[in-house]
């Protein structure tokens, strides 16, 4: 009961940034916009620890490849910015974006195509993670890929994108991949009333993913999931599919995550093939690790105060931030196998 | 000005040489063009080595009318006013082929190299007799490669086609896109003898083709042999210990930064600096070995039964490594040279050409294989370390202590990585993502190859590299990764332990 | 109650050159008790590998009534009727051992009725009705990883019993009980046969003996000897095996 309240003030808390933000600087409670777009930047960090924390902490699949999935949910969103951009480019070509233009395109490629439609898009930005996540999950999971194996398959698939993101010939923008969006849904991005907007989808969509996890977990599905991750093989003999329920949950947790990627471009401008390294998946998986697997909330509260650390330690030491980060992989391990949330219920007397 | 001119260098009075035939050819380089061209021709075919500075001075202009009807040869660009021997072009066209004749018989393997050259690419039927003679008395492969190729395309240029049929033969045994071009050219201007040319054409292509195929998988051999220093460590750690090491990587690039301190060390020690990499391998061993005992003792060993915690601390540990390394050697590339003995490249037959470096890392490759498998097979430690992976508690109740064999086995997985390191800083730039290129790869060979097995890895790694090569020239470096990781994909669907796997109660534990 | 009868004919495996099962043939009938004995290394495990699934048979034919099991996979022989009980007890530690056997209770499996599926009484009839053949009705909100040794051998027959088999493997279900559990476990398993076949493999003879039904004794992976307890305890060739030559 009293972690409802706490989540609840903790969104209510969230909730006010923007609102804070609109205060005249010399107020005592203003909020810069600086807060506000990092906030916004965590929240969307936050829904990809949720997704990972489901697949991870409940079903025991330890993707090394979130990311990607998150990067391709970035990057349908960006090629509808891309395409809002019109002839207001550089070149000022009537359809095609810049970079097609530099690389001697003539026509939009065609699955560029539906690009233009916001629904398309934002439906894009589900479905490609979700098949892409349904591929790689059936292969794995039906000939018995678990464990680390799993995590060695999911890096290098992140890889690999990452690789073929680069090229030029993707035509997704190569090496700087998209920039200079213009607006959405008729709002210029970069106002303050735009970067509110973005904030407050993002919560919604952040407390939504949260409510439907919980709901998820406590269902016999979740109980199953746990089950899968103790003791697969038993849960075989007891004649589930096992293949199924994982492939389930991974389709789910890979579509959230491309959910998260669609709502961070927007607000940070830019996606490029960057997002698919491997380190960015990794780093989010120590996000849940630190807050604390299994337990949904551990991966939100993990994804804040991970990228707090970072922020705060980038701003004056950024060599530095490398080797924290290492020790926390070390560290998660050996010394908070439950992460904060352990923490917190030991302390809490529970 | 006269000054000047008596500073030129005499190069011979006819009284000098009165009686041989070379003095008498020399007043006719004074004479009329049709005359100087003859001249030319014949001083060419005479093969005197006095004539070479002659007829360069002569093509350079340098050339002076002496005033008894020598001539002079002047060391630079003769002073203005002075009597230069002028000539056309029709004589220009005789002193490249006469001086090219001459050079060929030059004591000098790059000038006889470089006339082979300027006669293949002004081919003539008068230089066949030259060609033969000089190709009879050259010993250098390359040369008579170069001076075979000429011959067969002077004779393709006579105008008997029985002399042409004979240039087509040679040509066709060669193995020389340039042989192909000239039968192709050939073809063209006398379609009678199509058939013939087509017949040799025909072999050429089949000799390349066999030659292309035989650099791929060289190529293919030199990357599956990376591949497999950088995945043999991996496969000792994750096959005998089950322990997914995120940090190999990172020793990796251990081993090369240590290759690097080493040659820094031996720098100022003359006799030793050709000497530090051999140096190298057992320093980098010992580094990374050492670094490999200190993290399972000190880190691993608490996590011992679960695999997926111990991959995210073992991945902290390289984000240390690979930061603690920038922060002191800095991040940008640090140079290795190759000692002399390991530059330059082989010719094998068939002008198949590898670089040496490339051929020593696989020769070096096979020794680290080879000493893993008698290091396991023949050693007390290896001897312990295969009862442990069989049955860690009657190992220990043997009194095995099984705590130090886990040491030590993850220490010589770690050497090997350190071993690879030392490997690839002769091909790769030692920068302190050196690793990471290397890593995801490696695992899938483990992954591919079965895990526990090291002629799973050997056998992975090779093919992996070689299916990797032969991709490349169709789809590009990155399709071919992302190629490789899709079959290896489908690939476990049909062998989900891999290529060399456990079967029956082993492989459940 | 009608049944199948388990049936294997001419079944072998080879594993690496390794000859676990050798022409093994073997038939249990409905609603019997059978007891498997041999030394270490008889194929005792190998031969409920190959029942189940988990490992295909390199020859021979291994049907249960009409179906081929050697076509099928882990779960879907598991859908026919057939549970297996391990060597090492394997329960769902993080779950309460009610929330055990209701992953267990026969109910569709896919994710979606799994998703929708809601507690009924009769399915909670079902529970209790197990957990108190088991006798654990009072730990049934405990995670089943705070149960003792014995109790989560007991939970998993009880995890089989949600499953109502046909058929229950049971794999050494006394190894590390005290005497005590032992007699309980013997009953219990009388108790189960009868309306289901049972087969347990089993080290113990006393254990054996106090099941009281046909025994068979496998030795380097065939049938060495088959009858009650007394007449393969007199056989000479089981001697042999079992005190050495």
């Amino acid at each position: 009961m009293t972690r409802r309240l706490v989540l609840l003030a903790c969104v209510v808390l969230l909730a006010l940034i923007p609102i804070l933000n609109l205060l005249p600087d010399a107020s005592p409670f203003h909020v810069s916009d600086f807060i506000v777009s990092i906030c916004g930047k965590w929240i969307c960090y936050a829904i990809l620890a949720l997704a990972l924390d489901l697949a991870w902490g409940y079903a025991g699949i330890l993707s090394l490849g979130h990311g990607a999935f998150f990067a391709l949910g970035g990057y349908a969103i960006g090629m509808h910015l891309m395409r809002l951009i019109g002839p207001r480019g550089v070149y000022g070509h009537p359809i095609l974006p810049d970079f097609m233009v530099f690389l001697g395109y003539t026509e939009l490629p065609w699955y560029w195509l539906g690009f233009d439609w916001f629904i398309f898009a934002f439906a894009m930005a589900l479905v490609v993670p979700g098949l892409l996540a349904l591929v790689v999950g059936y292969l794995a999971f039906r000939s018995r890929i678990t464990g680390v194996y799993l995590s060695i398959i999911t890096q290098a698939l992140t890889y690999a994108l990452m690789l073929a993101f680069f090229r030029n010939d993707m035509g997704f923008g190569g090496n700087n991949g998209f920039t200079d969006f213009k607006e959405l849904l008729g709002m210029p991005l970069n106002t303050p009333a735009t970067r509110s907007v973005l904030f407050y989808a993002s919560l919604v969509v952040l407390v939504l993913a949260y409510l439907m996890c919980a709901a998820l977990t406590r269902t016999k599905f979740g109980r199953v999931l746990t089950a899968i991750r103790d003791a697969e093989s038993r849960v075989r003999f007891l004649g589930y599919d096992v293949t199924q329920h994982k492939l389930f949950v991974f389709v789910l947790s890979a579509m959230l995550a491309g959910v998260a990627g669609a709502l961070y471009v927007p607000q940070v401008g830019i996606i490029n093939p960057g997002e698919f390294s491997p380190g960015n998946s990794i780093e989010a998986v120590v996000w849940v690790a630190f807050g604390g697997r299994g337990t949904l909330v551990g991966a939100i509260l993990g994804a804040f105060s991970v990228n707090a650390i970072k922020t705060w330690l980038t701003s004056f030491a950024p060599d530095l931030w490398l080797i924290v980060l290492g020790c926390l992989f070390i560290a998660v391990p050996l010394l908070l196998p439950r992460g904060l949330i352990g923490l917190l219920r030991r302390g809490g007397g529970k | 000005m006269l000054r000047l001119l008596m500073l030129l260098f005499l190069l011979m009075a006819p009284q000098a040489h009165a009686q041989d035939a070379f003095s008498e050819l020399l007043p006719g380089l004074t004479g009329g063009f049709a005359q100087q061209a003859e001249t030319v021709e014949r001083l060419g075919a005479l093969g005197d080595p006095r004539a070479l500075p002659l007829l360069r001075a002569l093509g350079d202009t340098r050339l002076l009318r002496g005033p008894d009807g020598t001539v002079i040869v002047s060391p630079g660009q003769p002073p203005p006013g002075s009597d230069v021997i002028r000539i056309n072009n029709r004589v220009r066209g005789a002193l490249r082929g006469a001086l090219g004749r001459l050079q060929l018989g030059s004591p000098d393997p790059e000038e006889r190299l470089r006339a082979a050259e300027a006669i293949l690419r002004n081919r003539s039927a008068d230089d066949i007799p030259i060609l033969e003679a000089a190709l009879g008395r050259e010993t250098d492969a390359r040369i008579r490669d170069r001076l075979a190729l000429a011959l067969g395309g002077a004779r393709l240029a006579a105008a008997d086609p029985a002399s042409k049929r004979i240039g087509i033969l040679a040509l066709g045994r060669s193995t020389s896109p340039e042989a192909r071009a000239l039968l192709l050219q050939e073809r063209i201007a006398t379609p009678d003898l199509a058939t013939d040319i087509d017949t040799a054409i025909a072999s050429i292509d089949q000799r390349l083709a066999l030659r292309r195929a035989a650099e791929t998988a060289f190529q293919g051999l030199s990357l599956g042999s990376v591949l497999m220093l950088a995945a043999l460590g991996l496969a000792v750690t994750f096959g005998v210990m089950g322990i997914i090491n995120m940090a190999h990587g990172e020793f990796v690039m251990l081993g090369a930064y240590t290759t690097f301190v080493v040659q820094e060390l031996c720098r100022d020690i003359p006799w030793l600096s050709p000497w530090s990499l051999p140096l190298a391998v057992p320093a980098a061993f010992m580094v990374t070995a050492l670094i490999g005992a200190a993290m399972e003792r000190g880190l691993i060993r608490f996590l011992y039964g679960r695999p997926l915690e111990t991959l995210l601390l073992t991945f902290g540990v390289g984000m240390v490594l690979q930061q603690v390394v920038r922060l002191t050697f800095g991040a940008q590339n640090r140079e290795v040279i190759s000692p002399p003995w390991m530059q330059g490249t082989l010719v094998l037959p068939g002008e198949i050409t590898i670089t040496q470096n490339r051929a020593w890392i696989i020769l070096f490759a096979l020794f680290v294989l080879l000493a893993t498998l008698a290091a396991i097979r023949l050693t007390r430690f290896g001897l312990e370390m295969r009862a442990v992976v069989q049955n860690r508690r009657i190992a220990a109740t043997m009194g095995i202590r099984t705590g130090r064999v886990d040491a030590m086995t993850f220490a010589f997985g770690s050497g090997i990585a350190g071993l690879a390191g030392v490997a690839l800083s002769q091909i790769d730039n030692v920068s302190p993502n050196l690793g990471t290129g290397y890593i995801i790869d490696s695992f899938m060979v483990v992954v591919f190859g079965g895990v526990g097995s090291l002629m799973g890895t050997l056998i992975g790694a090779f093919s992996l590299g070689i299916f990797n090569k032969l991709l490349e020239p169709y789809a590009g470096v990155v399709l071919a990764k992302v190629a490789v990781l899709v079959a290896i994909m489908i690939f476990i669907q049909r062998r989900p332990k891999g290529l060399f796997a456990l079967k029956g109660r082993a492989a459940d534990q | 109650m009608s049944g199948n009868s388990l049936y294997l004919d001419g079944v072998s495996v080879v594993f690496d050159g390794f000859q676990a099962l050798n022409n093994l043939s073997l038939v249990v009938e409905p609603g019997e008790l059978r007891a498997i004995i041999g030394p270490n290394g008889a194929g005792k495990t190998t031969m409920m590998d190959v029942i189940t699934g988990k490992t295909r048979p390199t020859k021979g034919t291994v049907r249960f009534g009409e179906s081929d099991l050697t076509r099928m996979d882990e779960a879907s022989i598991a859908m026919l009727g057939i549970g297996r009980k391990f060597q090492k007890p394997t329960v769902f530690d993080a779950l309460t051992v009610f929330e055990n056997l209701e992953l267990a209770l026969k109910a569709p499996r896919g994710p979606i009725p799994c998703l929708r599926w809601r507690l009924n009484g009769e399915a909670r009839t079902a529970i209790e009705r197990t957990l108190a053949e088991i006798g654990l009705t009072e730990r049934a909100r405990d995670r089943a990883g705070l149960l003792s040794h014995g109790q989560r051998q007991w939970l998993e027959i009880g995890m089989l019993l949600m499953q109502d088999p046909q058929l229950l493997l049971v794999d050494e279900p006394v190894a590390g009980m005290t005497d005590h559990e032992t007699e309980l476990t013997a009953t219990l398993l009388r108790g189960i046969a009868g309306a289901r076949s049972v087969v347990v493999v089993e080290h113990d003879l006393e254990f054996v003996r106090a099941l009281g039904h046909r025994v068979t004794v496998l030795h380097e992976g065939s049938v060495l000897s088959e009858g009650s307890i007394d007449h393969v305890q007199n056989d000479q060739r089981v001697i042999e095996v079992y005190l050495g030559r």
